[in-house]
């Protein structure tokens, strides 16, 4: 009872800090690379002779560092939210730090070292540097800020990913912790590749966005007129472009779900019972009172498209899509991680074994504390034949191993939905600028102006959404199938937590009101007075 | 093994030395102290928060990679110490988190709490941030109340491995004189490198000549201030019984005297020392008697810091090597954790010790970029 108390508040503390982190990350990672374009064309202008090139050169310099302003100021609160998440993991989820420090500090560590020095480093060049190095210098530290920015996303990404899919490890008996045995596997990970991509994906849409937004911002106030649509230009070829990579890239991560996360897919599609030729679902109220068992529809309503979900998940239309109930009750077939076909257990089945797993474990303990050899030996083999399902030893019942499921469905909707609508917001913005909507002349489109303003809202929604999906969707494993929520957590009272995360609360939300309140008055401010 | 007992040693060193940079680059932190009293108008505050702005990034980022190699080499000081010393971290981390926003924050407008909040902040984060974070470190000498047991995790109802004993949850580290000492210390040291780094700044400057001379009157005060705790803090250090551990059996018992011992039956350590010690008396003499043109008197703050760099680095290192239990633990003293039950597998430390290769180019461009950003700040202060 204390523990699960402890352990609502440490989830309530994570979800809390990485959500206000995320907030300024996505923006950091993609108008990065857009103040970075936006410099090359300056430094490209001002290289070449003629008082026309020195103006258009002087233009875009005035847009670069209008933005890079905008990037400043997010910049400090993603940082100070940053650090939070980093010592998090031994403050507050001490066990897995430790269970897994091997695997997972090692990414931190070299992003460290690789990436946030990088970061920081010429980010004073690019935001302090403008009269004090070289042109080039200057540009070259505005590309190695953005490049380290993304660097960062790499490294913590690679560590989620692996949560996800832990591979590369062995567990080692005699100091009862997962021991890397391969960085390269860890790296290279497709969950890690793809997540990698579609993350960063995500991030540079939802700076394009940002961009258009506060730009159409100054259309409607009839301001900054040239400034504001050689950005939309700019975001809008970039924003495109990212946005059909993350749809591509999303259908990659929906894939990667159905491999190695099956109970993941079924939470994201409400799927209780599965089947062959599974249908997708467009969308769907779900019933509350739906419980596992009672054999109701899931659905109050829904639109589906037929045999959609069998093709996401296991390209072929006819291919079994396992549901919440044939998860925990097994007997299906699947294919696993090499490709071989296997009949799938239930989880009682799964259970037993974690629970033989554990106790293998304290018998070899014992064993090699007594010096007994051949039962050093039985135990070691009894461990590693059941330590893939280790972490189902801690579960007591089987509902503890489904996620919650509205939570995790609405997310993944809200997110696929919001993403084809932005293809659609990038299509339209590219062809009014051929159209030159937004001239002089183009007063016609003020509706779509507040649409623009109005989607920055949406996109950070979108953006949360997606880490919802993949963060609530894997509940209750930290480590997938090896280490769930309880046997994860410090050994600190609830209601110590409890106080951090108040403490936390009106911290972050007095620094992102603060961060709101000077971003306004920057925007309100303009270009008028930029040199 | 062999291999692994390298390793170990060689990432305790590394962490060490992150550890004794992080304590030269505190200078921040000594220096935001100077906006409360030394700083008079807004003028002073302009040019001290412009000399201070590029650099606190790197201090703050040397506490996130410092962080993170404890994490990736040791994870089991990571989860104990931080999990269990839990107030105490979060303070810190509290303190870093108002440091991180405040000099962006503090010269825009409508930036919803006023300047002098951000100014305050920035204060906070001086002074209690580097006393607290000295507080930390001194647990390594002074240990923590925790009890540490592998064997937990196959307890399916009570799993974690290592926990502290008390409710107080680190807060009574932060009572404990020893530590409280080497708090103070460190925050001397850390407003004796700001003031020098402030002077070797603005040196010439007319306009900044008042904000200069009330800098070079507390180069009275300081320095003897830093020297006699400093000299108390080694004392005690010396004077202190230790814990030592049998590598073969991992049987921990205590020695008198282990950390003096640590220096002289390892020499180079203590030859770092008395390096270190020496470099600062150097800086601080130069500093306070040379001729102002001379290159002691202009290098004062490279010098200091330098000398602050070797002392620290070897103290670390004498909190762990020469089989040394480094953060004892005062609850189940078999618990303590050392080189050797702490670390992370041989495969990871390798891995990692081919990341370290690359530490010398980061600091190289590092350098580079602080030259090239250098140029005297303007008596104005810096961008709006
Ligand atoms: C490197 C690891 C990592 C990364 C990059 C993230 N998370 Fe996470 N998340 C965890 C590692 C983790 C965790 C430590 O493993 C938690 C804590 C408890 C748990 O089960 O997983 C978790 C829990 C967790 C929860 C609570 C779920 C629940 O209790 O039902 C939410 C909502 C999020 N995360 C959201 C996010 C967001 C918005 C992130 C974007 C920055 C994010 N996570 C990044
Ligand atoms: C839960 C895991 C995470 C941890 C522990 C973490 C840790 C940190 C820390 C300590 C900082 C401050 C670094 C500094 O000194 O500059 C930071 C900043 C940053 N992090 Fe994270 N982070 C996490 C999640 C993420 C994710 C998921 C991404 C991107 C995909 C990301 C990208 C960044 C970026 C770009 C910065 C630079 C500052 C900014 O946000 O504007 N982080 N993070
Ligand atoms: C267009 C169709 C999209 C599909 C099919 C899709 C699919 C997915 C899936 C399946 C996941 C879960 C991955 C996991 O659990 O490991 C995910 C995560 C995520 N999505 Fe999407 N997504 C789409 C669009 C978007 C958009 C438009 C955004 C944001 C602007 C976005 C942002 C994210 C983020 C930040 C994550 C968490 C990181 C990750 O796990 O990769 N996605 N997406």
């Amino acid at each position: 009872m204390i523990l699960s108390a402890l352990i609502d508040a440490s989830r309530l503390q994570f979800a809390l800090t990485a959500m206000f982190h995320w907030i300024f990350v996505p923006l950091t990672l993609g108008l990065g690379f857009i103040i970075a374009f936006m410099e090359t064309r300056y430094y490209l202008y001002s290289k070449k002779e003629g008082t026309e090139n020195q103006q258009k050169a002087l233009f875009w310099k005035k847009l670069t560092r209008f933005w890079a302003r905008i990037f400043a100021v997010n910049f400090a609160v993603g940082v100070a939210t940053g650090i939070i998440l980093e010592f998090q993991f031994g403050t507050n989820w001490s066990n897995y730090s430790w269970f897994v420090g091997d695997i997972f500090g090692a990414p931190l560590a070299i992003e460290g070292i690789f990436a946030f020095f990088m970061e920081s480093t010429f980010f004073a060049v690019m935001y302090f540097g403008w009269d004090k190095v070289s042109k080039r210098f200057h540009l070259a530290s505005t590309w190695l800020t953005a490049i380290g920015a993304n660097l960062s996303a790499v490294w913590i990404l690679i560590a989620n990913a692996w949560m996800q899919y832990p591979v590369g490890m062995e567990f080692n008996p005699d100091t009862a912790r997962n021991e890397m045995v391969n960085f390269a596997e860890v790296v290279f990970s497709p969950v890690a590749m793809n997540k990698l991509f579609h993350t960063a994906t995500s991030a540079f849409m939802l700076a394009s966005v940002v961009v258009i937004g506060i730009s159409c911002w100054y259309l409607l106030k009839e301001r900054n007129r040239d400034y504001a649509v050689k950005s939309i230009k700019v975001a809008a070829v970039f924003g495109l472009f990212s946005a059909l990579l993350l749809a591509y890239s999303g259908d990659g991560s929906a894939y990667n779900v159905a491999r190695h996360q099956p109970m993941k897919l079924a939470a994201m599609e409400g799927l209780y019972n599965g089947g062959k030729g599974a249908p997708l679902v467009g969308f769907a109220l779900l019933d509350p009172d739906k419980e596992r068992g009672d054999g109701e529809d899931p659905y109050l309503f829904s639109i589906s498209i037929p045999k959609a979900l069998s093709f996401l998940a296991t390209r072929d239309f006819n291919g079994f899509v396992p549901g919440i109930e044939d998860i925990i009750n097994g007997g299906y077939t699947y294919k696993d991680a090499d490709g071989v076909e296997r009949v799938a257990i239930p989880f009682e089945q799964k259970r037993e074994k974690g629970l033989l797993a554990i106790e293998a474990l304290k018998e070899y303990n014992r064993a090699a504390n007594t010096g007994n050899d051949s039962l050093k030996m039985r135990a070691a083999a009894a461990l590693e034949e059941n330590f893939g399902y280790f972490g189902y030893g801690y579960l007591e019942s089987a509902q503890e191993s489904v996620p919650p499921v509205a939570l995790t469905f609405y997310a993944f909707r809200i997110m696929v939905i919001l993403g084809g609508y932005f293809i659609l917001f990038f299509i339209a913005v590219l062809w009014m600028l051929r159209k030159g909507c937004f001239n002089a002349a183009g007063r016609k489109m003020k509706w779509f102006l507040y649409l623009a303003v109005a989607s920055v809202p949406l996109v950070y929604i979108c953006s949360q959404s997606g880490w919802i999906v993949a963060e609530v969707g894997r509940q209750p494993w930290t480590i997938q199938d090896l280490l769930p929520v309880q046997a994860a957590v410090s050994g600190v009272s609830a209601s110590n937590v409890y106080t951090t995360v108040a403490i936390f609360f009106v911290l972050f939300t007095i620094l992102l009101v603060a961060e709101l309140k000077i971003m306004f008055s920057q925007i309100k401010k303009g270009f008028e007075e930029i040199k | 093994m062999e291999t692994l007992y390298f390793l170990q040693h060689y990432w305790w060193a590394v962490v060490s030395l992150l550890g004794a940079l992080l304590v030269f680059l505190l200078f921040v932190q000594g220096g935001q102290t100077l906006l409360f009293g030394t700083a008079v108008d807004e003028e002073d505050k302009k040019a001290l928060i412009s000399a201070f702005s590029h650099k606190w990034e790197i201090t703050f980022t040397t506490l996130v990679t410092f962080g993170g190699a404890a994490f990736a080499s040791f994870p089991l000081f990571y989860s104990t110490s931080f999990g269990g010393a839990y107030w105490l971290w979060i303070l810190i981390l509290l303190l870093f988190v108002l440091q991180a926003v405040s000099y962006e924050f503090r010269n825009k407008v409508s930036n919803l709490l006023g300047r002098k909040t951000y100014d305050l902040f920035l204060y906070l984060n001086g002074l209690f941030g580097t006393i607290l974070l000295g507080v930390a470190v001194g647990t390594l000498f002074s240990g923590g109340a925790y009890a540490m047991d592998r064997m937990n995790i196959t307890d399916t109802a009570a799993a974690t491995v290592s926990y502290w004993t008390n409710d107080t949850m680190g807060l009574e580290a932060i009572t404990n004189p020893f530590n409280l000492l080497l708090g103070i210390t460190l925050f001397w040291l850390a407003r004796l490198l700001g003031l020098l780094y402030v002077i070797n700044q603005y040196s010439g400057c007319e306009e900044r000549s008042a904000l200069l001379y009330r800098c070079k009157v507390q180069l009275k005060v300081y320095p003897v201030a830093f020297v006699l705790a400093f000299v108390l803090f080694l004392t005690v250090l010396f004077l202190r019984t230790g814990y030592e551990v049998d590598p073969s059996t991992g049987y921990i018992s205590a020695v008198k005297y282990k950390y003096f011992l640590n220096m002289t039956e390892l020499v180079w350590p203590f030859v770092l020392l008395l390096a270190g010690v020496a470099a600062v008396l150097a800086g601080l003499s130069g500093a306070m008697f040379g001729k102002p043109s001379g290159w002691l008197n202009r290098n004062s703050f490279y010098v200091t810091g330098a000398g602050a760099v070797l002392a620290v680095w070897s103290i670390l290192i004498c909190a762990a090597f020469n089989n040394t239990a480094y953060f004892p633990s005062t609850a189940s003293l078999q618990d303590s954790l050392t080189l050797y039950n702490s670390s992370s597998s041989e495969f990871t430390l390798k891995v990692m010790a081919y990341v370290s290769l690359a530490v010398p180019f980061v600091l190289a461009y590092i350098i580079m970029v602080w030259r090239k950003m250098g140029r005297r700040v303007s008596s104005k202060g810096g961008k709006a």
